[in-house]
């Protein structure tokens, strides 16, 4: 249920990205869902990937400033209103969201996928349970 | 323990005496046999004949680089050549080098005065030391080099650069002692921990820094690095290298040799001899020398001089750590600033790497001054607002600490570069 996610401190330069990825591509990780979030200066770069701990250790020799963290992933309805619906559950319960963002496309599954950071992601897995709101398990993140 | 107990501990009377008749020697010497001094004496109206009371140096005039410059290479030598047995040289990043003679009375000098600092600091015969200074022209490494051995240490003569060698002969050789610059010795502890060895892997126990300026909390950082005791110690080449002042154990200031230097303290604009206990430019005087001698040398460096006797029983005055050079101030919007002001913030926080780089620059008839520095806390990645956090504080600590606005830049981890030698942390684009 508890899905694990790096975050990568990218300085603004050209290429910074094209490195991350590329030494992640050359050590065989596989990248499930990204976000990167940006300032003028620097950037926050999230990834969900097949092997968490051994993508942290790569980048961490790679030179890079690198946490593990722990987030939800959802699966919602994909039609319209779907993640509305999931938002408004977590805004009754009074659960603030840091965070949102979607997986790469996939069409094996009939779900939409989305990755949600949250203050308490006990809490918020219990209330969203409660709702009928399908969360993944880390092996249909990491594997499918 | 001490090296030359008798002389280390002679009360100020006797080592004022000292100074006095080495004093007259050396104006002598100086005035007999260099050119330079004798029409600069005379022009002056200074008869070595005047010189009857420790305060009569202030009738002789100042001599500063720019006089050694221009009497290269061996204008300035008050020996014959057939005397002289090491040469020396300071690298010139601007011109010529700065070139420096030894007699072997100079040579003997020299060593022991070293081995006064190792010793100060903990050393003895049972070291090894492994020296990361860069061999050569320079006089860092050849001067604890000759040091050292005289207290009878085991010396490798590892030099600078080829770092996971120097980590690998550190390790296999059980290397007790580490001389380098700081910058050098704790780049190498990141090495070290990236060849997968912790601090627990190392017989490491004393560091002399030296060459360049060492603050507190790079020491701190250092120390905990490699598990060692650290001190810090002073010299330029000019003088005779490193072995003008050191620290003791109880690092409260560096002990200067002042059987051989006669130190004063002026004001680097007014060029006023300030009261004792002010902080000015260090002038010094070579009692002692033979090859090279110097009357009153501007060192450029800025200190403050302490002549309480110390608690660790030498009497000797001891002077700061150098707050800055007088020419690496960096006066942005008419503040006087000094790099190692801003070493002290950023050594002290955890978030960041103890690398850093300056950047100056003249933006729309303004001085602007920005700090890079390597950011290496991942747990700051959850929000954006914990890294803005961090820039406010650093920023709000450097401008309490200098008094004028920094940008802080936060940079990827080791994208600043390394150095072997003396950290060139300064890059002014005005």
């Amino acid at each position: 249920m508890i899905i694990k996610q790096l975050s990568v401190f990218v300085e603004n330069k050209p290429g910074r990205l094209l490195e991350i990825t590329s030494v992640l591509g050359d050590n065989g990780i596989d990248i499930r869902a990204m976000s990167l979030a940006d300032t003028t200066k620097f950037g926050i770069l999230r990834l969900i990937v097949n092997e968490p701990g051994k993508a942290e250790n790569i980048l961490k020799e790679a030179g890079f400033t690198v946490s593990l963290t722990q987030v939800l992933a959802l699966g919602l309805k994909d039609t319209p209103g779907g993640l509305a619906a999931v938002l408004k559950i977590l805004k009754q319960a009074g659960i603030e969201v840091e965070y949102v963002y979607a997986f790469f496309v996939s069409c094996a599954v009939d779900y939409a996928s989305v990755i949600i950071r949250v203050e308490d992601n006990d809490k918020a897995a219990e209330v969203l349970k409660e709702n009928g709101v399908k969360l993944l398990d880390a092996e249909e993140v990491y594997n499918r | 323990m001490f090296w030359q107990k008798e002389i280390e501990t002679m009360d100020r009377k006797k080592i004022e005496a000292v100074q006095l008749e080495r004093l007259q020697w050396l104006v002598k010497h100086c005035y007999q046999n260099v050119r330079f001094y004798h029409d600069r004496l005379d022009k002056a109206g200074v008869t070595p004949e005047r010189i009857k009371t420790l305060s009569d140096i202030q009738y002789i005039p100042y001599t500063t680089k720019e006089d050694i410059r221009d009497h290269y290479p061996f204008g300035m030598f008050a020996v014959p050549m057939k005397q002289v047995i090491r040469i020396h040289a300071s690298s010139g990043t601007t011109g010529k080098p700065t070139v420096v003679g030894y007699t072997r009375s100079d040579m003997e000098n020299w060593s022991n005065l070293v081995a006064r600092l190792a010793v100060a600091a903990g050393a003895s015969d049972e070291d090894i030391a492994q020296i990361s200074f860069g061999y050569g022209l320079f006089t860092g490494a050849l001067g604890l080099h000759q040091g050292l051995e005289k207290i009878g240490a085991a010396v490798i003569p590892s030099s600078s650069g080829n770092t996971e060698k120097q980590v690998m002969l550190m390790k296999d050789f059980g290397t007790t002692l580490i001389v380098g610059t700081p910058s050098y010795v704790l780049y190498m502890s990141e090495v070290a921990k990236e060849m997968g060895y912790t601090k627990d892997d190392f017989k490491i126990r004393l560091g002399l820094m030296g060459s360049e300026g060492c603050t507190p909390e790079m020491r701190d950082k250092i120390e905990e690095a490699w598990g060692l005791f650290a001190t810090d110690n002073y010299g330029m080449s000019e003088l005779i290298g490193p072995g003008v002042s050191g620290e003791c154990e109880r690092r409260e200031g560096m002990h200067i040799a002042e059987d051989h230097f006669l130190c004063e303290v002026i004001n680097s604009s007014s060029l006023e001899v300030l009261p004792r206990g002010e902080t000015g430019e260090l002038v010094v005087t070579t009692l002692t020398k033979e090859a090279f001698p110097l009357l009153r040398y501007r060192t450029k460096d800025i200190t403050r001089i302490n002549y309480e006797p110390c608690a660790c029983g030498r009497t000797m005055a001891r002077m700061d750590k150098i707050k800055g050079r007088s020419d690496d101030m960096l006066k942005i919007r008419g503040v006087n600033v000094f790099p190692s002001q801003i070493e002290s913030v950023i050594v002290s926080s955890k978030s960041v790497s103890p690398n850093y780089q300056l950047v100056v620059r003249h933006e729309g008839f303004r001085d602007t001054l920005e700090v890079n520095v390597e950011l290496v806390d991942g747990t700051l990645l959850e929000r954006f607002s914990e890294l803005e956090a961090l820039e406010s504080k650093l920023k709000a600590k450097l401008h309490t600490v200098l008094g004028i606005d920094a940008k802080v830049n936060l940079v990827e981890p080791k994208s600043l570069e390394r150095f072997a030698g003396k950290a060139k942390r300064v890059v002014d684009l005005r």
